[in-house]
């Protein structure tokens, strides 16, 4: 096994604006810095809720966003310019609303040719052959190419989304949940297209997604974030079964399940903390039921627990 | 293209504005051609002759011109001159705009405020000092104008840039290796383009007529050279004794600008798609409803019900095709039950909720049968006031989007105040004391606090309970849900989800939840309806069609949903797509992805079949269903 995406240290923080005579004043950290490796072939699932920094991150995997600091290394080689261009042939995006992520006015065929001609510089009639060919693989017909993008369901509009992805010939895909606005019997198509594509390809994903039933179907390892940080890392078959962090606990006990009995799983409020003034402890403090003084004042560090499992806790479940 | 045609064809000031201006670009373009005399030779012997005169059609100037030959070269110059000023500060005004719009943050400021400043100046005064600085003559003229109007263009395109520059098809351009300077040109300007287009030819008029201005004060065309506004100014002084020489390029400008403004005005009004789609023609106060067959009797509705609908039929009606998006649909709720409805996206589900109270958008919405009973009366075709009585009063609705149903500028206490004092005639005093209990009913903490709150203080889940305190505000019987929790996170989902389950089992409310997803029909619904293609296919208990699923596509949709716990897997899929609502196929809706479908259910309408509480529209339902 390779290693695919090695992240390390990479953090965000957006600057905030300041008056004209104010003093320059902390900025917003929307995600502390995270480290991790994924190795080739393999799927991570990274769940967490809106507002937890989940979009920043993915916006900096593939350099839409410039990094605050750290670093990412695709396949050994370093990427710290923010330049799509250049991150564009090792690692793709596929966007959550398929629609809006093509052009309205232009056709599949300008859309798919895009990647191949600014990216690899193909002629016309490699163009046309790699379009084919990548058409055939993710079950799209041909005479699609000419067509606008309005004139395609949302299960198709996705996959073009993923064909686009694919043109790029990139090592690394970042999934942001790709399924989440398309119906459940479509929602399959998709996620089972992504699994052969994987497999024919030799692909490697970075799945993002708030629905953690699909997240387990399709990851070999989960993180889990919260706040714009990393509270637990896992392997898919055990992070929710036997979650460490309570967090991690609280999303796996709200996802609705057929045949559990309603039960709100919190009753406190839900609320995030505030991001202008960060709580000085673990974020989480304020929600969870095994809170101590230390939680409050002391951010707790990522530490392995168990095997393959890590967590930021310092009082984590026991089985 | 012909549906852009017909849409201006049919605004009929528009379609005037454009015959006169082609007549008059028409007599502009072969002038040139026609035999007339040159429009500068002077012929002083028949100075100030009147229209009709022999020889001198429109009469002569001051200097015995022809005044027929000076109008059309006059018009000539100054179409092109307003063209090309349109063109000129089209170009520029949209490419600042443009630039501005996708540069975001420090470069957008610093362009939009430069524009700002050169707005600051009133325009007249502006092109008069261009004029100044460059000297008169035409050339000036029309550069002063376009540089006047370069503002306009420049404010409205980068507000329409800005919005698409956030957009993902941009992302996913910069993520193909595209430059920014391809980016605006490829991606950005294609879909900006009929916005300019529409700017420029509403103001094409505006620009001919600041020529004119510009040529009557003497700073624009010089003489002999002949353009209306000069025309004009050069016939001041003879308009007592020779008003036709002043009326004469007077008419000719007014049915220019009027023309190209009548006409640009329908260009606008057929190209955005806003008003196209019909967005400002205002719905109705009630769905419209034009009933085809007999109303259902009381008697056919459960004794019990509540609310019951019966074999409603929803049609929208969208230029010549019809949508049939509700086919038949029978329900019933039970004080104190909640029933589920569930289905996908376009199967007819909200649309059903929605013509409970008659809010279903008319048009194109029409309701062609069936009855909605609440408490055995028919509120199909009820009269407006009688609806308005029961909206929010007996029957509330919760919306997907809190964020949207909210009003964003009045605090949430004033809303929840103005939601009792619409059916309760209280003081201010008690609907504010009211609005308080309300936000504690659904457990919002600090109530005193926060309901002096902006929606846009509080997060998705708090504005969410905020609604629900809306719906419950008239202590209503019937709360229909619609997709409530879809727009939030699974943590937030479960606190509403157990909310409305304590609401409905403390107060009897009956709830009509709308869904798509299994999970939570389970969790709170008593009985559930599957809706595929605007019909209900099955209806029973929810723990038994959970269990023992009838229909095909109530099986297969529940092997769909993915459950937390089941491991790492391949899903199971419904192959195909749901049939186009304008594009009914005869029989079983679900045939064409149905791996059980025989010539039988193509054939005709399938009815429901079933005893007690299930029932299933399937000629081959599953075993498990005796």
């Amino acid at each position: 096994m390779t290693e695919a995406l090695r992240v390390s240290n990479l953090s965000k923080t957006f600057p905030r604006s300041r008056g004209l005579f104010a003093r320059a004043r902390p900025g917003v950290r929307a995600l502390r810095p995270v480290s991790f490796a994924v190795e080739t072939g393999e799927t991570l699932g990274i769940v967490g809720e809106s507002g937890c920094g989940k979009s920043t991150f993915a916006r900096m995997l593939v350099g839409l966003l410039p990094a605050s600091g750290g670093e990412i290394v695709i396949e050994g080689r370093r990427l710290d310019t923010a330049d799509p261009a250049r991150f564009g042939k090792m690692i793709q995006y596929v966007f959550q609303d398929p629609i809006s992520s093509l052009n309205p006015r232009k056709t599949i065929r300008q859309i798919m040719e895009a990647p191949l001609r600014r990216l690899h510089g193909m002629g016309r009639a490699a163009r046309a052959a790699r379009i084919a060919e990548i058409f055939d693989s993710v079950h799209l017909r041909p005479d699609f190419l000419d067509r606008y993008p309005h004139e395609f369901s949302g299960g198709q509009a996705q996959r073009i989304g993923i064909a686009r992805a694919l043109a790029a010939a990139p090592r690394i895909l970042v999934l942001d949940e790709p399924v989440s606005a398309l119906d459940v019997s479509v929602q399959a198509q998709v996620l089972n297209l992504l699994a052969r594509l994987k497999a024919e390809f030799g692909l490697t994903y970075l799945f993002i997604s708030h629905d953690l039933a699909v997240i387990e179907a399709v990851s070999d390892r989960v993180l889990v974030l919260y706040f714009g940080a990393v509270v637990e890392i896992g392997r898919a078959e055990s992070i929710f079964k036997h979650p460490r962090h309570p967090y991690t606990r609280l999303l796996a006990d709200s996802a609705p399940v057929v045949g559990r009995p309603l039960r709100a799983p919190e009753q406190r409020g839900s609320e995030l903390p505030d991001p202008l003034d960060p709580p000085p402890g673990c974020a989480f403090a304020g929600r969870c039921p095994r809170a101590t003084d230390l939680c409050q004042t002391e951010e707790p560090p990522l530490r392995p627990m168990g095997e393959d499992q890590l967590a930021a806790c310092h009082r984590p479940l026991e089985d | 293209m012909s549906l852009f045609l017909r849409l201006l064809w049919r605004n009929r000031l528009a379609s005037l504005g454009g015959g006169v201006i082609t007549v008059i670009v028409l007599l502009a373009l072969v002038t040139p051609l026609l035999p007339l005399q040159h429009p500068d030779v002077t012929d002083t012997a028949h100075r100030f002759l009147f229209p009709f005169s022999k020889g001198y059609l429109l009469g002569t100037d001051q200097l015995g011109r022809d005044l027929l030959s000076r109008l059309l070269w006059g018009t000539r110059l100054s179409l092109a001159v307003g063209v090309v000023a349109a063109l000129a500060a089209g170009i520029v005004g949209s490419g600042v705009g443009m630039i501005a719009g996708y540069a975001g943050g420090r470069s957008d400021n610093v362009i939009m405020r430069a524009v700002d400043m050169l707005m600051a100046f009133p325009y007249v005064l502006l092109a008069l000092a261009i004029v100044a600085a460059l000297g008169p003559g035409l050339m000036n003229a029309l550069i002063a104008v376009a540089a006047v109007n370069v503002p306009f263009f420049a404010r409205n395109i980068r507000g329409i840039t800005l919005g698409l520059a956030g957009r993902e098809f941009v992302d996913a351009a910069r993520l193909s290796g595209k430059g920014h300077i391809r980016i605006i040109l490829t991606e950005l300007l294609p879909n900006v383009l009929p916005v300019i287009v529409v700017a420029m030819s509403t103001t094409v008029g505006w620009m001919i007529l600041e020529t004119a201005g510009l040529s009557f004060l003497g700073l624009g065309a010089q003489p002999p050279q002949a353009d209306l506004g000069g025309m004009l100014g050069q016939a001041r002084s003879a308009m007592i004794t020779s008003p036709h020489t002043s009326v004469v390029p007077g008419v000719m400008i007014f049915l220019i600008v009027m023309s190209v403004n009548l006409l640009g005005d329908g260009v606008r009004d057929a190209l955005d798609p806003r008003l196209r789609s019909g967005a400002l023609s205002r719905p109705r106060a009630a769905t419209e409803v034009a009933r085809r067959g007999p109303v259902p009797s009381p008697e056919m509705a459960p004794a019990d019900a509540l609310l019951a609908v019966q074999a409603l039929e929803i049609q929208f009606h969208v230029g010549g095709r019809v949508y049939r998006a509700v086919n038949g649909v029978d329900l019933a709720v039970k004080p104190g039950e909640c029933l589920g409805v569930i289905g996908e996206s376009g199967s007819g589900k909200s649309v059903t909720a929605l013509s409970i109270m008659g809010l279903v958008a008319s048009p194109p919405g029409v309701i062609t049968g069936g009855a909605v009973r609440y408490r055995g009366e028919d509120l199909i075709g009820a009269p407006y006031a009688r609806l308005r009585d029961l909206r929010g009063e007996s029957v509330a609705y919760i919306f997907q989007d809190p964020q949207a149903t909210l009003h964003p500028l009045y605090r949430i206490g004033d809303q929840l105040a103005e939601a009792i004092r619409a059916h309760h005639p209280v003081s201010r005093a008690e609907a504010r004391a009211r609005a308080v209990q309300l936000l504690r009913d659904v457990r919002i903490p600090n109530p005193e606090g926060r309901v002096d709150d902006y929606p846009h203080e509080m997060s998705g889940g708090m504005r969410q309970r905020v609604g629900i305190a809306m719906a419950l505000a008239n202590d209503p019987d019937v709360i229909i849900a619609d997709e409530p929790t879809t727009a939030l996170d699974v943590t937030v989902q479960a606190q509403i989800l157990s909310l409305l389950d304590d609401l409905r089992r403390d107060r009897g409310l009956a709830i009509v939840f709308i869904t798509h997803d299994f999970g939570v029909v389970a969790q709170l619904c008593d009985r559930v309806a599957v809706m595929y293609a605007g019909q209900i296919v099955e209806t029973g208990p929810t723990a038994e069609i959970l269990a023992t699923p009838a229909h095909p596509y109530t099986r297969r949709l529940i092997a769909c949903v993915p459950e937390l716990g089941g491991g790492r897997r391949e899903l199971a899929a419904i192959p195909g797509l749901p049939p186009s609502v304008d594009a009914l196929p005869e029989g079983c809706a679900f045939a064409a992805r149905c791996d059980k479908a025989a010539p039988a259910c193509r054939e005709a309408r399938i009815d429901m079949t079933g005893t007690g509480p299930r029932a299933v529209r399937c000629l081959y339902p599953e075993e498990a269903f005796a």
